[in-house]
């Protein structure tokens, strides 16, 4: 005889219809369509990124549950995580930078090629943390310019998922000219980095 | 009959005399200490005596004890006899100002790293040392973070608010 199925058998909804991902504003008519190349590039970039996981302790484990099938961080086109700095685009600094370290991961990413963005996940990453001591890194933007913080002790995964989206939109919304700018420049600048 | 902390304190009582004192047993754990000129002496007794045997260097550490004018830094070896299972604990205190004490590196080879990380963070200088330098923090720190007279806290740190954390 067979066993009664007991779990998801009933038929919910959804609760927002899934749509794909709509096109950026433009003209279009009879078979063309034309819109400004930076949205394109946006468009391709955003769903695209390719991240390089720098983890040191537990937000590591976390990300690692963001990374399997439960929280699946390869629906928003991230599933390519590689840990070869030159073909990555979003550095995810995640746990406690000892000041030891530092020189580490300025030098990922100095190898990392324009146009890059940073993660910092939690608290240790953001801040310091709780190691407010002479050995531990208070943030990691101390060394190298950091786009998105998420908060938290570690943070849960919808949480990075969260910040991930954030750097999807800086990244879909990002002038090709930003990194020619001046004020940009000056931002590397004053981290010491040309 | 095996080894008991009675018979050690004899041992080197009738070796040293009184330049070895301030006995004590903390957790039955047999302490003394002695001159820090002394130590690579006693250490090497306590080596080769055929009845004691320690030669196993578990830990090799300092504490620091600000109001203890001119023996300011505590050099604590911690030794193990592994024939007869017991631990003993030797202390030697140095001045701040001169923290200079004999480096254990030719009797124990464990004594290196160990001694390298007192010298990290307490800046206890090992003479005869054959590599003193950092191991643990970063080479360019310009100061031993264990010493008291450092805060705990990291110095450039600027958001966090004194009056938060019950401070003046």
């Amino acid at each position: 005889m067979p066993r009664p199925v007991q779990y998801n058998i009933k038929d919910k909804p959804l609760e927002t219809p899934i749509g794909v991902v709509t096109g950026p504003e433009g003209f279009s008519g009879e078979g063309f369509f034309a819109t400004k190349l930076s949205d394109v590039v946006g468009l391709a970039r955003k769903n695209s990124i390719w991240p390089l996981p720098f983890a040191t302790s537990c937000c590591g484990i976390e990300f690692m549950a963001l990374m399997a099938s439960h929280y699946d961080l390869a629906r928003f086109g991230s599933e390519r995580v590689s840990f070869s700095p030159r073909q990555c685009d979003l550095l995810m600094v995640m746990g406690t930078i000892a000041k030891k370290m530092a020189p580490v991961v300025k030098q990922v990413y100095l190898q990392m090629a324009e146009p890059r963005w940073v993660l910092a996940m939690g608290a240790c990453a953001s801040s310091g943390g709780i190691f407010d001591s002479y050995s531990v890194l208070q943030g990691i933007d101390q060394i190298i310019p950091v786009d998105v913080y998420v908060p938290g002790c570690p943070p849960r995964p919808e949480a990075v998922l969260d910040g991930f989206i954030k750097v999807q939109d800086l990244v879909g919304k990002e002038s090709l000219r930003r990194r020619h700018s001046e004020q940009y420049n000056d931002l590397m600048n004053s981290y010491g980095i040309k | 009959m095996s080894l008991t902390n009675d018979i050690i304190k004899q041992h080197l009582t009738e070796k040293f005399g009184a330049e070895v004192y301030d006995w004590s047993e903390p957790y039955s754990m047999l302490t003394f200490t002695s001159k820090k000129d002394l130590n690579l002496k006693v250490l090497q007794f306590l080596y080769d005596e055929p009845s004691l045997q320690f030669r196993f260097l578990t830990d090799l550490c300092a504490v620091h004890y600000p109001e203890k004018k001119g023996e300011e830094i505590a050099v604590v070896y911690h030794l193990h006899n592994l024939v007869d299972n017991i631990r003993i604990r030797y202390k030697v205190f140095t001045d701040a100002a001169k923290p200079d004490v004999y480096s254990a590196t030719a009797l124990y080879a464990s004594a290196n790293w160990m001694e390298r990380e007192t010298y990290d963070f307490y800046g206890v200088n090992f003479i005869g040392h054959p590599n003193l330098k950092r191991i643990l923090n970063a080479d360019e720190m310009d100061y031993f973070p264990m010493l008291k007279q450092y805060p705990l806290e990291e110095q450039s740190r600027i958001d966090k608010d004194d009056e938060m954390f019950g401070r003046d």
